[in-house]
């Protein structure tokens, strides 16, 4: 383990320090792109996943937050790079280096108007192209009457644009992402296997399909400015809307990143109900994947056949959540209300039938020989792409990437149990597939245990005292759990107030869809279909 | 076995005593037009609620349970919605064709009741070769989706036009020879003929080995004709929306969705026909009691039933399979069901002509 | 007239004034005995074959999807044919936060579907923006853009509650009319009348 302050001390000598529970290193628009090449490509540093890039407006600045993680050491850091021109905003785009940078610039873009030299696509990710204004800036003018629903379709949508610079000057360069007579479908916004209103551009040479341009936005709904007028608790109720098949894990982690800010110690009887529920959800989440994937390859009775357990998953949270889907469990400092008295011997029976209905799921889809030629050797992503796409979860974890949040850095008392990170290394769609398939095998070891532990900790409290009036000190947190796609984050900036300043969400699906492209094209149409069902993405989760 | 033959004799003789040959003909005529396409409509709706039961079943449901007595109206009251909705006009397509296309898929599927064996003499039209027209007709359908999809000036539509083209045209191949097969069998393409010989004992026990690889083939490639699941790529829901219907609404729509049902019927209506004895009691040589009872069924429930049981099993492997991919779909064909579809045929030539068969 | 709905007495539905006040409104001009017959048959039909357009935005999405499932299955009411074309729906049930991208393609959704189309404002955000009231790109409630029919209120509603809203749709379709005076039109009436600038965009 190097000293990270000195070897980037001498990398960027004008760098400043801010110690937290990871470092942060500031530095100036200009200086970024240099060090960025040096964090990525130094033998020693080797920060090859960047985890999120986020914008952020300090008023007199504006700036990303770049959260940089090794594969190798597992360390972290972080990196603020500001700039003061806030008329024409620019930074140095790392899309080439991190690919997963590419749709989170263009976020960036789309909230703070921060333009990015050297992306090669810079159009808004979320909203209309003819919108007006940058809506997280804090000084946007939220007036209705200067974007109003406008109910003309978009215009131009095609036309994109680059920055590059040549001879020290930036220059714009506009082209189009599709020529004249390019045979362009839309599979979406509303589009049966889409999971939702994404809307894939796609190119396509008779049944090939040779590009994909994802257009995501059409469900884009501004939590992340919607939280900076709510306060803490307030906030907690926009992550069971986010990826709603990881309600829990989303909470979970929105509460761990503001009781790590505010030192909080969580009982163990609530931290035990939280995982289990995560891993509950996760399990619910992934039988979803499951019905949804077999539906879209045409098997429909398969679907119906994951919704049976499904259902069964839905009761226990109905018993002891009081909802079905936006569960609103977890609190700051703990859950909110103690589990039903039947929880336990509830889930037991749940994980007493569930090998058995694995087994019939895999009769019925798995050893069938028409799933298997569609999905074996099928929009294949290798360890190294997955790594620079920064995906995370089921889909990451099926190329051979070990990247389970709950065992590199454990939280709540995932360090206490035994439990597999499932690693499959095809890194096609039955490898996605069979993936989720086995990690239910493992929530239901977990589950096992857990409800052993839980049965120890009977009567004890469940939430943390907590103060009424909930301030975070200034600062600046990021957390990380693992959610049922992937490693999400939260990330929150105070300035003492009883509102957040910034929080901003990393999801998972954002991620993925990143790589739709790259693991679609060269493929049928068909395949389209079944690679995305087994990315198995959450639309609001990337709209967020 | 009571054979309508007779009344319909009877029938046609009472007509040509009170009124001139011609009139007697074009009575005839309408009378089993009405009667065909009241049949036409019954029996698409059944079928409608036949595979909604069924599927029902299959994925732990109970499928329609509250229109009439477990949900048996269900399909009437679809009809009656789907009769008063709005005929969509749409600007920038090929008008004529897009109203033709539905028409077309229609008569298709028409044609082809004319020749199936609905129960002893009770049948619109015999010939010779009731078989080659058969096919021919059944053929019609595909030019209906063509059009439909192309007409429709929709890139969904016209991807399932394209798919809907090549799928049909290749898997007719197999469903012509493996009928075919039969024929050699049968020496007849004669639809009562067909029927007689397998009197003492139906050709799939007749035919034994080739019979039953005709039947599988037959089985396979009739449900990628009749482009239903795993088969179903011209209007795969989860690729192409709705396929080449995307675009159709009101009873334009109507008519491909009874169409859909309709060649359903019409292919296990041929499967019973060529394998499964048509209208003929199961018979048992030498068990003369045991076929004596059998003759009290009535021969058009034997058909109907076989029918049902045909379509019962590709209903079985609709909802339980995947949908294949286009290139794996034409490499089946074209790879295996074709190249063992010929060889069946030659196997079959050699054991009618060696005298193999039961 | 009582509009009945199998399964479900009308005191167990909670807003019959609304439907007793559109079924005094079409007693009052009086029906033809052989129209009105063939009105009540036409409207068992329709109300007994909904089909639904599929389309799901977010959460609410999911609990339609296990509406369809084997526990609650919605076949058992006919409604199970679900049609990814618009053509060939006969409503849309919007599930989840509309957007300000979205909402052209939303209004684009429901042009497309052939009349008589019917809309079902599903949960909370499709009522009045829900949550999300007061962000800067949503539309709070459908009812801005679109002729709403049937609001199912609730984050996500549960599948009861949305066969609730499917049998209060049944009972709205059960007193109108097809052949004479349509309530139907004069619902688009009042809602450009009430929306003025819309009148322009529904041509």
């Amino acid at each position: 383990m190097v000293d990270l302050k000195e070897k980037i001390g001498k990398l960027c000598p004008s760098a400043t320090f801010e110690d937290g529970e990871v470092l942060r290193v500031c530095v100036d628009a200009k200086e970024w792109r240099a060090l960025a090449e040096q964090l990525k490509n130094d033998a020693d540093l080797n920060f090859d996943y960047l985890v999120a890039v986020i914008g952020c407006d300090w008023k007199e600045t504006l700036g990303c937050v770049y959260e940089l993680t090794s594969t190798a050491s597992r360390a972290m850091l972080e990196v603020k790079v500001t700039t003061a021109d806030r008329e024409n905003p620019m930074l140095h785009s790392v899309s080439d280096l991190w690919k997963v940078a590419e749709l989170q610039e263009r976020e960036v873009f789309d909230f703070y108007g921060i333009k990015f030299i050297g992306h090669p696509d810079m159009r808004r990710l979320f909203l209309r192209n003819d919108w007006v204004g940058y809506p997280l800036r804090k000084d946007y003018d939220a007036n209705p009457e200067i974007n109003p629903i406008r109910l003309n379709l978009e215009e131009n949508e095609d036309d994109s644009l680059t920055y590059v610079e040549e001879n020290g000057k930036v220059v714009e360069k506009k082209y189009k992402l599709f020529a004249d007579d390019d045979y362009v479908v839309n599979f979406g916004p509303q589009h049966p296997s889409t999971h939702g209103v994404m809307r894939l551009r796609t190119l396509i040479d008779g049944e090939t399909v040779s590009k994909v341009v994802p257009v995501p936005g059409y469900i884009h709904r501004g939590i992340e400015k919607l939280c900076e007028s709510h306060s803490y608790p307030q906030t907690l109720m926009y992550t069971d809307r986010m990826d709603y098949m990881s309600a829990h894990q989303n909470r979970h982690c929105l509460c761990l990143c503001i009781e790590k800010a505010l030192g909080i110690q969580v009982p163990r009887r609530a931290q035990i109900i939280r995982v289990m529920m995560d891993e509950l959800m996760r399990m619910s989440s992934h039988l979803l994947s499951y019905g949804c994937m077999t539906m879209d390859m045409g098997a429909t009775t398969a679907f119906f056949y994951g919704f049976r357990e499904r259902e069964q998953i839905l009761d226990i949270f109905d018993k002891t959540c009081g909802a079905r889907m936006s569960l609103h469990y977890n609190v700051i400092g703990g859950v909110v209300a103690d589990v039903h008295p039947d929880f336990i011997k509830d889930v037991r029976e749940l994980c007493a039938i569930m090998p058995s209905r694995l087994k019939e799921y895999h009769k019925l889809f798995t050893g069938n020989v028409i799933a298997q030629n569609r999905t074996k050797g099928v929009g294949v992503i290798t360890k190294e792409q997955a790594i620079n796409y920064g995906i995370t979860g089921p889909s990451a974890r099926a190329t051979g990437y070990s990247c389970d949040v709950r065992k590199h850095t454990p939280y709540a008392i995932y360090d206490e149990l035994k439990f597999d990170e499932v690693i499959e290394t095809a890194g096609d769609s039955f490898a996605r597939y069979m993936l989720r398939m086995r990690e239910i095998e493992q929530c239901v070891s977990l589950l096992e245990q857990l409800c052993d532990l839980l049965e120890k900790e009977e009567g004890n409290e469940i939430c943390a005292k907590v103060p009424k009036l909930i301030k975070l000190p200034v600062g600046h947190w990021f957390q990380q759990v693992e959610a049922s796609r992937g490693a999400f984050g939260v990330y929150i900036e105070s300035d003492g107030g009883k509102n957040p300043y910034r929080m901003h969400f990393n999801s998972p699906c954002l991620n993925l869809i990143g790589v739709v492209d790259l693991s679609c094209s060269g493929y049928k149409i068909a395949d389209l279909i079944t690679i995305t069902a087994s990315l198995d993405y959450v639309i609001p989760d990337i709209d967020r | 076995m009571f054979n309508f033959g007779v009344f319909t004799e009877w029938f046609d003789q009472l007509l040509e005593s009170v009124m001139p040959g011609w009139a007697a003909t074009v009575i005839e005529c309408v009378i089993i037009g009405v009667l065909l396409l009241a049949v036409y409509s019954v029996l698409a709706l059944f079928y409608i609620f036949y595979e909604r039961k069924l599927c029902a079943w299959f994925q732990c449901r109970l499928g329609p349970m509250r229109v009439g007595p477990w949900g048996v109206l269900q399909s009437f009251a679809d009809m009656f919605k789907i009769l008063i909705k709005e005929l969509i006009r749409l600007e920038n397509i090929d008008r004529f064709l897009f109203a033709l296309a539905p028409y077309l898929v229609i008569v298709a599927s028409m044609l082809s009741f004319a020749v199936l064996p609905w129960g002893n003499g009770l049948q619109i039209i015999d010939f010779n070769i009731g078989v080659f027209f058969m096919i021919a007709a059944s053929s019609i359908g595909v030019l209906g989706i063509l059009l439909a999809g192309w007409s429709s000036n929709n890139k969904y539509t016209l991807i399932g036009a394209m798919r809907s083209g090549a799928q049909m045209i290749s898997y007719e191949l197999s469903v012509g020879l493996s009928i075919m097969t039969m024929v050699v069998l049968a020496g007849t393409m004669s639809i009562t003929g067909l029927v007689e010989a397998q009197q003492d004992g139906w050709f799939i026990f007749k035919g034994h080995i080739p019979a039953i690889i005709a039947f599988i083939i037959y089985l396979i490639a009739a449900t990628g004709e009749t482009n239903r699941g795993p088969f179903d790529l011209p209007e795969a829901e989860h690729e192409l929306t709705a396929g080449y219907h995307t675009e159709y609404s009101g009873i334009h729509f109507g008519f491909f969705y009874l169409a859909e049902y309709l060649n359903l019927f019409i292919v296990s209506g041929i499967a019973s026909l060529m394998f499964l004895g048509g209208w003929m009691p199961f018979h048992v040589p030498g068990w003369e009691g045991f076929n004596a009872v059998m003759d009290y069924i009535p021969s058009v429930v034997w058909f109907l039933g076989k029918a049902f049981f045909v379509s019962f099993i590709i209903i079985w492997f609709k909802w339980s399979f995947p949908r294949v991919r286009i290139d794996q779909l034409l490499a089946l064909e074209w790879k295996y069901l074709m190249p063992i579809g010929l060889f069946n045929l030659v196997l079959m030539t050699l054991v009618v002509v060696y005298g193999l068969h039961f | 007239m009582e509009v009945s709905i199998k399964g479900m007495k009308k005191e167990d539905f909670k807003d019959n004034e609304y439907i007793d006040k559109l079924v005094e409104e079409l007693n009052a001009s009086g029906a033809n005995v052989v129209v009105g017959s063939i009105d009540k048959l036409i409207n068992w039909g329709r109300a007994n074959s909904l089909w639904p357009l599929c389309f799901g935005t977010s959460c609410c999405a999911i609990e339609f999807m296990h509406l369809g499932a084997a526990r609650h299955d919605m076949a058992r009411f006919g409604f199970e044919v679900a049609r990814n074309s618009p053509r060939q729906a006969d409503y849309i049930m919007v599930q989840g936060t509309i957007v300000h991208r979205m909402a052209p393609v939303l209004v684009r959704l429901y042009e497309q579907m052939a009349e008589p189309k019917y809309v079902i404002a599903c949960g909370g955000c499709t009522v009045s923006g829900g949550p999300f009231k007061g962000s800067y790109c949503v539309v709070e409630g459908i009812d801005k853009i679109l002729p709403v029919d049937v609001y199912i209120p609730g984050c996500p509603p549960r599948p009861e509650a949305m066969f609730y809203g499917l049998m209060q749709l049944q009972r709205k379709m059960k007193v109108e009319r097809f052949f004479g005076g349509v309530n139907r039109q004069d619902k688009i009436k009042d809602f450009l009348a009430k929306h003025p600038e819309k009148a322009e965009a529904m041509k």
